[in-house]
Formats: structure tokens, C-alpha cells, sequence
């Protein structure tokens, strides 16, 4: 009885103390024939639907969460395996600052991801959630250890296991992390001027060997090292990974080993930042089944260092990492001309100016039955000099920004960009001539008072390869979707804090197709009242080609009605 | 499954023990910029209220609220001592950029690192901008997602009326 009553008292503090909180989000899409931009069927598909909704509870040092998604059925553009309702994701923690458990679905990164990271990214349908035990333990103050043992996400595929299976090779995940901060470690660091701290990985993956033809790895392995290193105004990062051979339907079933190595060094202080960074991958897809293609059941993550464009023709051709392979190298400076002064005004001027470029790495042959072969299945794939850049470049921007609040009412932002594109690689239009283009966006406010205020843009993409009357064969014409040049205008009307009103209009008026000369025309009403948004869209969306975080998906042309409701609780 | 079940409720009942200050703080770890470990659940700004802001550099409505923020933020300061966290859900691919990128912006808040997205969770925050205003206690008093032009003054106002 006394103990019933103990229990009892706990249950009512587990209830009162406890708190909930959660979020909503709805997605939803009407499609509508549009003979204009090419959708003449819609192959039954009229509504497409994507929701989710998940619960936290935190009493303390436990929480605990879960999150039911629906897609009913998934919008387009999304993977058709999304398809279906469900409870996702579910976990539990205790966490008491030296010691922490998860059970459930786990997301967590080692470093900067190059040998694990598992996240959610709802914008793209992506979740490679490792469904499974996590451990970190904080022994001492700056000391922090992690261990991962389970199995990802693939979409809604059940976690049996292997005996029970018929079509699922994913493997098991374990990793280890350590992570040594020397400042917060060593008493006398503790306000050095000079920032150390050390980190180091090692995560395997043990998949089944289902193949026919070759003899894949059971038991692959990953291990990586990082050092951050910051003194004063400077600061200096690097990571190399390394992955032992992994034949898989990505890198064509080569048996070569994978590497790569992220290095960034940077300069601040107040009103100037310049930062470079440096990247070369080599074959360091890994994925825990070996048979996955696009982001299937990716262990790692794979950073692209270029910058992300939040204009719509600027980011219409946004870089997506190649797994295979690539240099990349990327420079930014920002700059706040000081208030005040002749260029700086009133409120200061801002100042920003990118470049950034990725290549091939340069891959040399490899002998193999007394035949020298690159790439070839089944071979030990080919030799790279790790210092060579190859001739074929994948992207490259160089852009420049300027920020300037004129005065209290006016507020005006422009942006130039230089941009090569290989299109052939990045979104594989076999035979496409690679995009090289100008790109420039005027993006003005005027606040007509304290409440309300207009906003437009003017954009626009001038293609310098695909001309209008561009010699095309009548079977490549759909490679030149999208193609050419681009005009856009936006006019915005907003009554701060809740209304927003939107009309755009983009337009392919460059196009060396004259019947994808279209215009993609659309209305936007948006209503936010604290946590909660609802937007309610009409019109034509163009093809593209939506990233977050340099995961990229495809969105077809569309045209129809677009709600979304989201909340948070 | 229901074993289980029962071993959870079990765990949670011995811990339901330990009640504690009830604050809207989860207890997630991030960094700073500095790479100070900063655990969430001790954010305080000595019983002034204060602000964790969600944002991205790849995110236009996010620098244009905190280009505005940053504009008033000494006035807010100066009269009613709050204090504003800007947490960025930047990734690997764009941290090492986040602090010459705050720096060359000029702007004078506490930058937190969420780089996969830990506190983002926690917090339920779906997209960014995504602004919390906690009371002394750290509790959410007010929050908002999205920004319009001139929206800084009603997040204002409602600093205004906890203040003590």
C-alpha cells in the first residue's frame, strides 16, 4: 500500500512536472493538367499529401518523443517508397550529464559527418535515422565518448531480422567517437588564447553478402581524425576519413579504398570574416546496403562547400556532393563597411564576395588480368594522386553581395553570380552542354509604415552556350527543359506580424525550345500567428531542384494548388 | 514489447524523484562558437528574460531579422537586459563559416552551433526563423516563426510585459 502510494506520488510529479511539447506540419498539393508546361497526365495522381507530427516529453533528465508520418501519397518529387502511414520515429533518453542513453531512433555526427551522421531533413523526404542503443559518456569535463550499435531507416522497410527478410540487405551500424578538448580539459587552458581540441572515429558496418558476381565485404570499416586548432582571430579546422574497400552499386563494385579530407582556416573580427576551405574526396560513399542508390541508407555525410543561394534563379542550379569523387575549394569574405563612414552611412554596408570551384579528382588505370582498366566492375576500380585536380570541372561560383539599409523606409540587397554548371554529371542530362551563365537579383523593401511594407525582386539568368535557335535533335529536347535564359519578378505586400501576400512570376523567355518558352506564374498568401504558419500557393512550379544541406532532391513541373500548415507546440 | 514497456515506466518512476525547476529548457548540449560545450538546460540571463533565436546562413528571412535585431539590440539591452542566443542550424558543410560570417555581419549575439540539429528537435522548430522568448524562470513565454519586416517590435512588446 506504501509502496503503491510512493508510486502514485512519483506518477502525479511524472505528470505535473513533466513537459509536452510537439509540432505539426502539413504538405499538401492539388495537381492540375497544364498542356502549357507539358503535364498532359497526371497518372492518377490528383492530391499529394505529406504530414508529420511528433510529441516530446521531458521530465528532467528523461525525454522521450515519437513521430508519426503520412504521406498520402507523397508529393511528387518525393521517393515513391515514402508511400505510407506510420510511427517513424520513436526514442527514449536519460541523460544526467555524465552518462547518456538513447534507445530508439537515433540521430548523432562524429565530426563533421565523413564517417557517420544520421539526420532528418523533412524538406526532402530524407531519414536515415539508426534505429538502435547510443551511449555517450562525459568522464571529465572536456572529455566526451559516444557509441552507436543499430540499423538505419529505409523509408518504411519493418526491422527484422535477416532470416525474416526477402529484398532488405541492411546491414548493422556500430560506431565509436571520442572527442578531447584541451581548454576545458586542462584547468590552465581553461582562458588560453590558444584552442585545441582532438577527436577521432572508428564506425563499421556488417552487411550480407547477397551478391552473385562478386564477393562483397561482410564487415566494412571507416575511421577518421579531426583536429580544431584556434589562436586569437584565426581558427583552423581538418578531418580526414578513410574507408576500407567497399564494392557497392555506387562506385560500380570497385575494390579501392575511399578517403577524404575537409580542412577550413579563418580570420574574424568585428565587421570581417574570411574563411577558405579545402575538400578532396576519393570513393567515400558508404552506405549500409551496399546495393543503395542516391541517399539510400547513407552512413556518412559528405559536406559541398560551395555557397547556398537563397534566390529562386540563383539556387535554380545548386550543386549536389558527386560520392565518387572531388576537389573542391571555396573562399568568402564578409565585409561591414563601419557606420558612419562615407560608404558605410547611417547603418553600415555590407559586403560579401564568394568563390568557389569543385573538380574531378584525377583517376589513373589500374592493371587487371593483364589489361590496364579504370573503373571497370569488379577491378580494384583505379590509382588517384591525391595532389592532382582533373581538367573536368564540376561547378564553379564566384559571386558578390551588397547589404544596404539606405535609410529607415529602404532596405535593398544585390547579388552577381558567375556560374558554370556541369549538368551532365550533377543532374546527369547525358550529352547536355554544361550551364555557364550570369545571374544578377535586385531585392528591395520599402516599409510604407510600421506595419506594413512591400518587398520585390527582380532576377534574372542569362545562359552564355544555349542560345535561342540552338541546333537540338528532336530526341534531346527534353534536356532543354529549363534551358537558357530566365527572367523573374516577385511583388510582396506584408502587414507585419501576420499577412503576407505574394505574386512572382518566372519566365524561360531565353529558351532554345520555343515551346519551353513559359511562364511559371504564382500566388502566395501566407498567414502566421506565433508558432503556427499556414500558406496557401497557386500556380506553375517550375522543374528543379530543391537542396538542403547539399542533399539534393528533383522536383518536377507542376501546376496546381499548394497548402502548408506547420506548427510548433 | 510490454516488458519493456514496463522496465521504461519502472526507470521513469525512480527518476521521478529528482523533480526539478520546471523550465522549457531542454537538456541538449551544443557549442558555442568559442567550441565551449553549452548545456541548454542552464541557459540563464540572471532572471532577465532572454531570446534563442533558430537560424541558418543559407536562411534570407533569418539575416534579415537578425541584421534588424542587431540594430536594436543595445537599446533592448540598455533597457531591459535581455539577451539573445542566435542558434545556428548550420551543418558541417557550412559551420566553419559561421563565425566569419556573424563577425562580418557586425552582430553582437551569443552564437550557438546545433550542427545536426539536436536543440532544432528538441525545440520542435520545423523551419527557421524560429524565435523564443523565455522569462527569467526559462520559461517560453512567446514564440514566432517566420519574419516580416518591423516583426522585431512585437517580439519588443512582449519583452516588455515580463519585464519586472
Amino acid at each position: 500500500m506504501l509502496l503503491l502510494g510512493t508510486l502514485s506520488l512519483h506518477a502525479q510529479s511524472f505528470v505535473d512536472q513533466a513537459q509536452v511539447s510537439g509540432s505539426f506540419q502539413t504538405d499538401a498539393q492539388y495537381y492540375r493538367l497544364d498542356q502549357g508546361i507539358g503535364i498532359t497526365d497526371l497518372n492518377g495522381k490528383k492530391l499529394g499529401i505529406n504530414g508529420f507530427g511528433k510529441i516530446n516529453y521531458t521530465y528532467g533528465d528523461f525525454s522521450a518523443g515519437m513521430r508519426f508520418e503520412a504521406f498520402l501519397p507523397e508529393l511528387n518529387g518525393f521517393r515513391r517508397e515514402l508511400n505510407g502511414v506510420g510511427l517513424a520515429n520513436f526514442f527514449a533518453t536519460y541523460d544526467n550529464g555524465f552518462v547518456g542513453v538513447t534507445v530508439g531512433d537515433i540521430y548523432d555526427q562524429f565530426g563533421s559527418g565523413l564517417v557517420f551522421r544520421t539526420y532528418e531533413e523533412w524538406s526532402l523526404g530524407m531519414d536515415n535515422a539508426l534505429r538502435g542503443v547510443r551511449t555517450v559518456i562525459r568522464p571529465a569535463q572536456g572529455l566526451t565518448f559516444k557509441g552507436v550499435y543499430g540499423r538505419q531507416r529505409y523509408f518504411w522497410a519493418p526491422y527484422l531480422e535477416r532470416e525474416f527478410e526477402i529484398d532488405d540487405y541492411r546491414g548493422i551500424v556500430r560506431g565509436i567517437d571520442g572527442e578531447w578538448d584541451l581548454n576545458q580539459s586542462i584547468p590552465a587552458m581553461h582562458n588560453a588564447e590558444f584552442k585545441m581540441s582532438l577527436g577521432g572515429s572508428f564506425v563499421s558496418k556488417k552487411q550480407y553478402d547477397m551478391s552473385l558476381f562478386y564477393y562483397i565485404p561482410e564487415n566494412v570499416g571507416a575511421a577518421a581524425g579531426r583536429v580544431n586548432l584556434a589562436y586569437g582571430r584565426f581558427a583552423f579546422t581538418t578531418e580526414y576519413a578513410y574507408k576500407i574497400n567497399d564494392p557497392s552499386a555506387i562506385n560500380n563494385y570497385i575494390y579501392k579504398e575511399g578517403q577524404a579530407l575537409m580542412s577550413s582556416l579563418s580570420y574574424s573580427q568585428k565587421g570581417l570574416g574570411v574563411v577558405l576551405q579545402v575538400k578532396r574526396t576519393d570513393n567515400m560513399s558508404f552506405k549500409s546496403m551496399y546495393t543503395g542508390l542516391q541517399n539510400d541508407l547513407d552512413i556518412n555525410f559528405i559536406p559541398p562547400i560551395n555557397y547556398t543561394h537563397t534566390h529562386s534563379l540563383p539556387s535554380m542550379y545548386t550543386y549536389s556532393t558527386q560520392p565518387n569523387g572531388e576537389m573542391a575549394a571555396q573562399f568568402q569574405v564578409n565585409y561591414t563597411i563601419p557606420k558612419g563612414t562615407a560608404l558605410g552611412g547611417k547603418y553600415g554596408t555590407k559586403l560579401a564576395f564568394n568563390m568557389s570551384q569543385v573538380n574531378d579528382i584525377v583517376r589513373d588505370s589500374v592493371l587487371d588480368h593483364g589489361q590496364m582498366v579504370i573503373n571497370k566492375k569488379g577491378t580494384l576500380g583505379y590509382t588517384s594522386n591525391f595532389f592532382s585536380v582533373s581538367d573536368h570541372r564540376f561547378f564553379r561560383d564566384i559571386n558578390f553581395e551588397i547589404d544596404k539599409k539606405i535609410d529607415k523606409d529602404w532596405h535593398v540587397t544585390a547579388q552577381y553570380i558567375n556560374l558554370y554548371y556541369d549538368i551532365e554529371t550533377i543532374e546527369g542530362h547525358a550529352g547536355a552542354p554544361a550551364v555557364e551563365a550570369n545571374i544578377g537579383f535586385l531585392d528591395v523593401t520599402y516599409k510604407i509604415n510600421k506595419r506594413q511594407s512591400l518587398r520585390f525582386e527582380l532576377q534574372g539568368l542569362w545562359e552564355k552556350e544555349v542560345k535561342k535557335g540552338y541546333a537540338y535533335d528532336e530526341s534531346e529536347k527534353k534536356d532543354y527543359q529549363k534551358r537558357g535564359d530566365w527572367a523573374f519578378g516577385l511583388l510582396e505586400y506584408t502587414i507585419t506580424p501576420h499577412w503576407s501576400f505574394s505574386i512572382a512570376d518566372k519566365w524561360n523567355y531565353g529558351n532554345p525550345v520555343p515551346e519551353f518558352r513559359d511562364h511559371y506564374f504564382t500566388g502566395t498568401v501566407s498567414y502566421i500567428h506565433d508558432a503556427t504558419r499556414i500558406m496557401l500557393s497557386g500556380g506553375r512550379q517550375s522543374e528543379g531542384v530543391v537542396c538542403v544541406g547539399g542533399v539534393c532532391r528533383t522536383v518536377p513541373a507542376s501546376s496546381g494548388v499548394t497548402l502548408t500548415v506547420s506548427t510548433s507546440f | 514489447m510490454k516488458r519493456l514497456i514496463v522496465l521504461m515506466a519502472a526507470v521513469l518512476f525512480a527518476f521521478g524523484l529528482q523533480a526539478q525547476q520546471k523550465s522549457d529548457l531542454p537538456g541538449v548540449t551544443i557549442k558555442n562558437l568559442q567550441g565551449k560545450d553549452v548545456n541548454i538546460a542552464k541557459l540563464t540571463n540572471d532572471g532577465k528574460p532572454f531570446v534563442v533565436t533558430f537560424w541558418a546562413t543559407w536562411c534570407g528571412p533569418c539575416i534579415k531579422e537578425h541584421n534588424a535585431l542587431n540594430e536594436v539590440y543595445p537599446d533592448w539591452q540598455a533597457e531591459t537586459g535581455v539577451k539573445i542566443y542566435a542558434v545556428s542550424i548550420d551543418d558541417s558543410r557550412t559551420t566553419a563559416k559561421v563565425k566569419p560570417f556573424v563577425e562580418g555581419k557586425g552582430w553582437d549575439f551569443d552564437i550557438l552551433l546545433d550542427v545536426n540539429g539536436d536543440l532544432k528537435r528538441a525545440m520542435n522548430v520545423n523551419n527557421p526563423p524560429h524565435t523564443f522568448l523565455f522569462d527569467g524562470n526559462g520559461k517560453i513565454v512567446y514564440q514566432h516563426t517566420g519574419y516580416f519586416e518591423g516583426g522585431e517590435e512585437d517580439l519588443y512588446e512582449e519583452i516588455l510585459k515580463i519585464k519586472k
